[in-house]
């Protein structure tokens, strides 16, 4: 096994999330914005699967399990309303999307 | 096992950075399986193997091949790159940059003065994640089958809603008998029959009415597939 430092672990999660950050914010396709959500979940689960190795317990695991359904459900639900947002809009820009109606 | 996990761990990080800034969609999703696996690599390092086959069976084996049918599906190729046009400038990206920076610095220093330790001095098998699965954390499973039944039935609800929008406005070309009037011209009432239909599925306000999943009144035409539906 390896045996690296609990700080890279940790270190590399964050900065896997804030890359998945700055896509959110910058990014104006809608299906970029979903990746890069895909993105930080990803990131919480690898904090989630680091601090439970540091223990040597299975709890980190079986979280990271729950944050992997918690990212099935939420793509399923986002790639729907992406094909909506197309169907409403013709385009993938969110910021087609900038202005309420009524 | 040392050296596998920080040259997974860069090559996680380089093509994650590698997927937001790409302009073709298809290329970034293909360029995130190759993160996820990455970070499987990472798993696997940690001694987590049951979570790293699951991050290549669901991550990249499930979710990216729903992404990729979906953009498939929109089909959106050349028309998306130019969605964003000069978003990909790299003012756009100095203030957001600068602020993730800024916090990336922040969670460093604040992992740096934890108490320091070694990750992955035992390896964590299937059957210990099981019998947590199972044992202190069965009600968290429940809620996930049901978060997740819950998520099946809204996609499902909201596929449905664009096929029906869809058929109402065919409804109206579709019940035209055929020697009613002249060619290229439809007869009046057949105009109106089919307006009410068209307009109640273009509209979300009436979509999302409480009345849409009723049966249709009388007078409203009888709702059929249309043929390059199927």
């Amino acid at each position: 096994m390896a045996h690296v430092p609990f700080e890279y672990g940790l270190f590399l999660a964050a900065a896997l999330f804030l890359v998945g950050l700055v896509g959110v914010l910058v990014r104006r396709n809608l299906i970029f914005v979903l990746a890069s959500i895909e993105i930080m979940l990803n990131a919480a689960g690898l904090a989630f699967v680091v601090a439970g190795s540091r223990w040597g317990h299975a709890d980190g695991q079986v979280m990271f399990i729950f944050v992997l359904s918690m990212a099935a459900a939420e793509v399923a639900v986002g790639l729907a309303l992406a094909l909506l947002f197309r169907r409403a809009f013709g385009s993938l820009d969110v910021d087609a999307a900038s202005r309420m109606r009524g | 096992m040392t050296a596998v996990f920080y040259i997974a761990g860069a090559v996680a990080l380089i093509s994650t950075l590698l997927v937001i800034t790409r302009r073709n969609t298809i290329h970034a999703l293909l360029l995130l399986v190759i993160s996820l696996l990455a970070v499987a690599v990472v798993f696997y390092s940690l001694g987590a193997p049951f979570v790293a086959a699951l991050e290549v069976i669901v991550y990249a084996g499930a979710i990216i091949v729903l992404f990729l049918f979906t953009v498939m599906l929109l089909n959106v190729g050349r028309q998306a790159e130019g969605d964003e046009p000069g978003r990909l400038r790299a003012a756009h990206w100095l203030a957001p940059g600068l602020l993730a920076g800024v916090l990336l610095a922040l969670l460093a220093i604040a992992i740096a003065s934890g108490p320091s330790a070694q990750v992955g001095a035992r390896a964590v098998g299937p059957a210990e994640v099981g019998a947590a699965l199972y044992g202190p954390y069965a009600i968290g499973v429940e809620l996930a089958s049901t978060l997740l039944l819950a998520a099946l039935i809204g996609a499902r609800h909201l596929g449905q809603r664009q096929r029906e929008a869809d058929l109402g406005t065919v409804t109206a070309a579709a019940t035209t008998p055929a020697p009613a009037g002249p060619a290229g011209e439809p007869p009046a009432e057949l105009v109106t029959a089919g307006a009410p239909a068209s307009a109640a599925g273009d509209d979300p306000s009436v979509t999302g009415s409480p009345g849409d999943d009723e049966p249709a009144p009388a007078g409203r035409p009888v709702r059929f597939w249309r043929k390059d539906d199927v």
